[in-house]
């Protein structure tokens, strides 16, 4: 099968999951990322990478950070960012999702960074400009449904590179609502294929999906075994808007069991660094002692995002 | 009028036949096979050389989409795209809009489709009014109107003692239940609940949707005695729970979605939407059980399931996208796929589609070709493979997963009561 992310050439044309990308591909946009961090210590914040060329925002479910970092990155590229906040209310009214990309394209987009609440939304949009002969512009994956957030995975995977240089030593601990989480699933299949020996997935069985082990993870419930002996833990948001039914009994309890608090994180070895995707619930999932603390990597990653988001644009508009 | 199909193979499964022989036909009945009768003078010639000769097939399940959802298709639409599938009967499914659960409704259908002249329709009528498995409806009534069995589609009875007593009023009369077996709370999915559901961040229906809702119906059609039939069948567990209790003597039917003969949900790819279909596709173990338990007889019957959807429907991200397939120019390549693949005998795989279909409908007119039955014919080429497009798609949904494949059989003549009805190339 195709893979829609990819061209003849083997080379990105969209950034659409993390999941079976090359890794050479992962390292090369982890490359990329790193002279752009320094853009943002300069006075002047901007390369002329993405001038003339029009970024299309295009988030179908409310976003702030994400949508802003997105938003920075296009604009230190020198692009021209507009944002479209399509509630899927207004989807529901008439307009296709395709209709509106249809418009977008014919006002000269270059770009559409999406974020849908469906799995597979970006994917669709891809395989439309590509019946429609329109594969010169991109698609950025910023999030669908519970599917993957490349971006974010990226990012973190810039994070631990920084902290911790060497993939193929650590142990990794992803906690909290996989079930839920396209950051999760973008996480474990960037983890796997740069190498990371183990990988493990600390949840509650309602938080997990079914065949998890599949993917190529170690299976806790217990925070005080999983963590044990771990370099990285990954947090995960408890994401309550997508509760449905019986998953939890309360915040308090699953505070109480799965909540990194600082007696559980001194499992894990001495100088493991802790991540959160944010927005965080503090006194959900994490204990404000661990997310202002010094393990905590938090507001690097946030920094870190700016950067890699630039480089995944730089790269697909040159490719 | 007249009519020999002349040197055609003719395979009539309720019969055993599987021969070279004629078939004569004399207005609206077969009045001969082999040889030609005594002063039999044809009108017209259908020379079937090299082609097969069989009944017209017997679909237990096409949406028809009349009344209420006519943007999607129409009973014109449909019976043409039902000619040209060979399908000369068809049960269809009351989740129209309104719901069959009025006599006036079912007539008003059954009329409709009767001044086409296609195929015959069977309307199976809803098992509670508006399928809100509440009330009960007007069985005796509906069956008088036309309908063939009872059913929800896709609904489910919540209230236990309603489906109880549901089930023990239809078998009051003899009248057929045929349930979809699918847990309402379990099944708020899209997707098998299963790797490939976990790795795209599909909402996953898992296999307990339809074991429960299974022990459920079967238990229940122990105490009432009703003659069940279970639609669309989806799991290896699922047929397991069939063979058992009909080991032990219930009397239950089953059959399957042809597109659950050839595809698992690995199938889904990266998101297709025409693969959204109700039951889910589901692993590959579970579609090997179901095209052995086909092969058995485990599974009495395959059918289309046939469910055309708009384009602008099925053109969303994959869990909001309509979920069926059309399939009724499907049915008989599908079949012929499967029995091929299975190296069965064309007598046993065409019986899924016409004998054995007829019997779950409790029809006696269709489905077999003996002296003196209804002249529903269907005639096709069995060798040649064809590419199914959009294009030639009669139906007016072209939602199928099998869009670009090549497929076995080309459909070159079908009758109904002795009227050639299509004639394909």
């Amino acid at each position: 099968m195709l893979n829609p992310q990819l061209n003849k050439n083997g080379e990105l044309i969209h950034l659409l999951t993390l999941e079976g990308l090359p890794k050479d591909i992962l390292l090369r946009i982890l490359d990329i990322a790193a002279p752009f961090t320094e853009v943002a210590e300069r006075e002047v914040k901007k390369l002329p990478l993405l001038r003339g060329k029009s970024v299309f925002n295009l988030f179908f479910e409310n976003s702030t950070r994400t949508r802003t970092t997105f938003e920075i990155a296009a604009k230190r590229l020198s692009a021209d960012v507009i944002n479209l906040n399509v509630s899927t209310s207004s989807t529901a009214k008439g307009e296709t999702l395709l209709d509106t990309v249809d418009n977008l394209v014919a006002m000269q987009a270059d770009m559409f960074v999406v974020r849908h609440a469906s799995s597979g939304a970006p994917y669709l949009i891809a395989q439309h400009l590509r019946n429609t002969g329109r594969e010169d512009i991109h698609v950025v994956n910023a999030g669908d449904g519970r599917h993957a957030h490349p971006t974010q995975g990226l990012l973190d995977m810039y994070t631990i590179r920084h902290f911790k240089k060497d993939f193929t030593k650590l142990r990794v601990a992803v906690v909290g609502d996989v079930l839920h989480s396209r950051v999760a699933r973008s996480e474990i299949a960037a983890l796997t294929t740069l190498g990371v020996p183990e990988v493990r997935v600390i949840a509650p069985k309602t938080l997990l999906p079914t065949d998890v082990e599949r993917m190529g993870v170690r299976v806790f419930h217990d925070m005080r075994e999983g963590l044990r002996d771990v370099d990285v833990v990954m947090m995960l948001r408890l994401q309550n808007e997508r509760m449905q039914g019986a998953l939890l009994p309360s915040s308090q309890e699953y505070f109480k069991v799965w909540g990194l608090t600082p007696e559980k994180l001194a499992l894990a070895k001495p100088d493991a660094i802790v991540m959160h995707p944010g927005p965080m619930n503090r006194g959900v999932e994490i204990d404000s002692a661990v997310a202002d603390g010094s393990n905590a990597v938090i507001l690097p990653q946030v920094t870190f995002g700016i950067a890699v988001r630039m480089a995944v644009m730089s790269m697909l508009a040159g490719a | 009028m007249k009519l020999h199909i002349a040197n055609g193979r003719l395979v009539d499964p309720a019969h055993k036949v599987d021969a070279q022989r004629d078939v004569f036909i004399e207005d609206d009945k077969i009045v001969a096979l082999g040889q030609t009768p005594a002063g039999f003078t044809a009108d017209r010639t259908i020379d079937a050389a090299g082609l097969v000769v069989c009944p017209g097939l017997v679909d237990l399940s096409a949406r028809l989409r009349e009344p209420g959802f006519e943007y999607r298709a129409t009973l014109e639409s449909e019976m043409q795209a039902a000619m040209a599938g060979g399908i000369t009967s068809l049960a269809c499914p009351p989740d129209t809009d309104p719901v069959l659960d009025e006599p006036g409704l079912v007539e008003m259908l059954c009329y409709r489709a009767r001044n086409l002249n296609c195929a015959h329709v069977y309307p199976v009528g809803a098992l509670t009014f508006g399928l809100k498995g509440e009330r009960i409806t007007e069985m005796a009534e509906l069956v008088e109107a036309g309908c063939v069995a009872f059913g929800q589609a896709n609904e489910a009875v919540l209230n236990t003692q309603v489906l109880m007593r549901a089930m023990q009023y239809a078998a009051t009369f003899g009248f057929r239940v045929w349930m979809q077996p699918m847990d309402p709370y379990l099944s708020r999915g899209n997707a098998h609940d299963g790797e490939v559901a976990a790795r795209l961040g599909l909402t996953g229906i898992p296999v307990e949707a339809e074991t429960i809702a299974l022990h459920r119906q079967l238990t229940l059609a122990r105490s009432t005695g009703v003659k069940l039939h279970i639609t669309r069948l989806s799991s290896a567990a699922g047929l397991e729970l069939i063979r058992r209790a009909r080991a032990e003597g219930l009397d239950v039917t089953c059959d399957v979605a042809a597109h659950h003969l050839h595809l698992c949900d690995v199938d889904i790819g990266f998101f297709n939407p025409l693969h959204h279909v109700v039951p889910p596709l589901r692993s590959q173990r579970d579609r090997e059980a179901l095209r052995e338990g086909l092969a058995r007889g485990d599974i009495d019957a395959v059918c289309s399931d046939h469910t055309p959807v708009d384009d602008d429907e099925k053109q969303a991200p994959f869990a909001e996208a309509a979920a069926g397939a059309t399939g009724l120019e499907l049915l008989l390549p599908l079949a012929l796929k499967w029995g091929g693949e299975m190296k069965l005998p064309l007598l046993d795989t065409l019986a899924r589609v016409t004998s054995d279909a007829a019997r779950i409908m409790g029809i006696t007119k269709a489905g077999h070709l003996g002296v003196g039955a209804r002249a529903d014919v269907c005639v096709f080429d069995p060798e040649t493979y064809r590419r199914v497009s959009r294009d030639t798609l009669k139906s007016q949904g072209k939602n199928t997963p099998f869009l670009g494949i090549e497929l076995p059989g080309v459909v070159r003549h079908t009758l109904v009561e002795g009227r050639v009805m299509y004639e394909g190339r």
